[in-house]
C-alpha cells in the first residue's frame, strides 16, 4: 500500500535519484512560464513519450492524472466561463505536464533511494546538536504507525457497528485518539528503554554513546 | 547538562514519537473512506485537514508544524498518503499545491493560538485555533496558490475553493471536541498546554 514506486529496470530507474530530482526542478521551472499552446502541447507529447518509453506499465502509470481530473475540469470550466478558453487549455496542459513529470520521478525511484538522496540535506541539523538521522527514524515510525492507527480505528468501528448497527461516526474520534495516544506513549517508552533516539546522535555507528560507557 | 538526563531523554523520545504520531494520524485520516464527510457540492471532502488542525492544537506550534512537515516529506518521497491515494512529487506541482504547502503553517498558527489562549477552556480555544490554522491560514495561501498555478483571478480561485468550506467547518467542530476529550481523558497528551 505504502509506495507509488513502480518496480523496473528502465533507463529512468537507473538514473541516480539526485539527478532525477535536480532535473525535475530545472525542467519544471523551465516549463512553468510557457504560455504557447503549440510548445506546451509538444512538451506534453514529450512527457507522454517518456512514459511510453517505460513500456505498457509505464503508460498505465498515467492514471496519476485521474484523481486530478475533477480539479483540472473545474479549472478549465472557470476559465471557459469568462471566455478564456485558450487560457484554460494552457493552464490544464501545463499542470498536466508538470504533474506527470513529477510523477515520473516518483514512480521510477525507490523510496529508500529518495530518502538517501534527501538525507544529505539534513546534515546541517548536526550543527545544532540534532541527529540528522532522527528524520529517518521519524519516517520509519510514521510508516509503522499509519497501519496500526487504521487497525485501532477499524476495531472501534466494528464494535460500534455491533452495538448500534450504524457504520461509523465522528463520535469514534474521541476514544480512537485516547487509545492510540496511549499506544504512542508506550512506543516512546520502548524507544527510551532501547537507548532512546539520541543513541542515533553519534555519527559513527561503531562507537558507543558516551553515557553507556560511564 | 540537565539535572535529570534520563528524564530529559525520555521527553525527547516522546516528542519524536508524538510528531510521528500526528503525521501518521494525518495519513490515516486520508486513508479512511468511512470517515469521508458527506459530499459537499459534488466535491468529496476528506478528513485529512483534521489531522492538520489536531497536530497544531495538540502539539503546539513547533512540534505541530514539524509533524505536518514530516507527513509532507513522506508524501514527497512517494508514499500515497494524501486522500484518494495521491502522493509523490506530483502533488507539489498540482493546482492544490498551495493548500498542501500551507498545512505546516496552519498547524503552526493553530499551535500558537492554543498557547496564547492558555487561560481559556480547551473547547473554545481549540475551535478558534482549528478555524484560524486549519481554515484561515490554509485558504490564505491555498487560494493565491491556485490562482497562480492555474492562471486564474483570485476571485475565481476563491469561488472554486469555497466548496470545501462546509466540510472544513465540520472538521473544526470535531477537532475541538477531540481536543476537549483528550484534555479530560489523557491531559498529558495535550502538549500544547503543558
Amino acid at each position: 500500500m505504502i509506495s507509488l514506486y513502480m518496480p523496473g529496470r528502465s533507463w529512468c530507474h537507473r538514473l541516480p535519484a539526485w539527478l532525477k530530482l535536480t532535473g525535475l526542478a530545472v525542467v519544471s521551472m523551465a516549463v512553468f512560464p510557457i504560455k504557447d499552446i503549440p510548445v506546451l502541447s509538444a512538451v506534453l507529447v514529450l512527457v507522454l513519450g517518456l512514459y511510453a518509453s517505460l513500456g505498457t506499465r509505464g503508460l498505465g502509470e498515467l492514471r496519476a492524472l485521474r484523481p486530478m481530473a475533477l480539479m483540472l475540469a473545474m479549472i478549465f470550466a472557470l476559465h471557459a466561463i469568462t471566455g478564456d478558453i485558450w487560457e484554460g487549455i494552457v493552464s490544464v496542459e501545463r499542470l498536466a505536464a508538470l504533474v506527470l513529470l513529477a510523477n515520473l520521478v516518483t514512480i521510477t525511484t525507490r523510496m529508500d533511494d529518495m530518502l538517501q538522496a534527501v538525507m544529505r540535506l539534513f546534515a546541517p541539523l548536526g550543527w545544532f546538536g540534532f541527529s540528522p538521522r532522527k528524520p529517518a527514524l521519524a519516517v520509519t515510525l510514521v510508516l509503522r504507525f499509519a497501519p496500526v492507527l487504521l487497525g485501532v480505528y477499524s476495531s472501534l468501528r466494528e464494535a460500534y457497528q455491533a452495538r448500534t448497527g450504524k457504520r461509523g461516526s465522528w463520535r469514534l474520534m474521541g476514544p480512537f485518539m485516547l487509545q492510540s495516544l496511549a499506544m504512542a506513549d508506550n512506543v516512546a517508552e520502548a524507544l527510551t528503554a532501547r537507548g532512546s533516539a539520541d543513541g542515533l546522535a553519534d555519527n559513527n555507528p561503531g562507537a558507543l554513546p558516551a553515557r553507556t560507557i560511564t | 547538562m540537565p539535572a535529570d538526563p534520563e528524564k530529559e531523554m525520555s521527553m525527547n523520545d516522546r516528542t519524536l514519537v508524538q510528531i510521528a504520531f500526528y503525521a501518521a494520524l494525518t495519513a490515516a485520516l486520508g486513508l479512511l473512506p468511512k470517515l469521508a464527510i458527506p459530499v459537499a457540492g459534488g466535491v468529496p471532502v476528506t478528513a485529512q485537514t483534521l489531522g492538520i488542525m489536531l497536530a497544531g492544537v495538540m502539539l503546539g506550534p513547533v512540534r505541530g508544524a514539524l509533524s505536518i512537515l514530516l507527513f509532507l516529506f513522506l508524501v514527497a518521497l512517494g508514499a500515497p498518503l494524501l486522500a484518494g491515494g495521491r502522493g509523490g512529487l506530483a502533488v507539489f506541482q498540482s493546482p492544490g499545491a498551495g493548500f498542501i504547502l500551507a498545512w505546516p503553517l496552519g498547524a503552526l498558527a493553530a499551535g500558537l493560538i492554543m498557547q496564547k489562549t492558555a487561560s481559556w477552556r480547551v473547547l473554545p480555544a481549540a475551535a478558534l485555533a482549528a478555524t484560524v490554522g486549519g481554515i484561515g491560514v490554509v485558504y490564505l495561501f491555498g487560494i493565491p496558490g491556485l490562482a497562480f498555478l492555474a492562471d486564474m483571478s483570485l476571485a475565481k480561485a476563491a469561488a472554486g475553493s469555497a466548496v470545501f468550506l462546509p466540510g472544513d467547518l465540520l472538521k473544526v467542530v470535531v477537532a475541538a471536541a477531540v481536543a476537549e476529550t483528550v484534555a479530560r481523558g489523557l491531559p498529558s497528551a495535550l502538549l500544547s498546554r503543558s
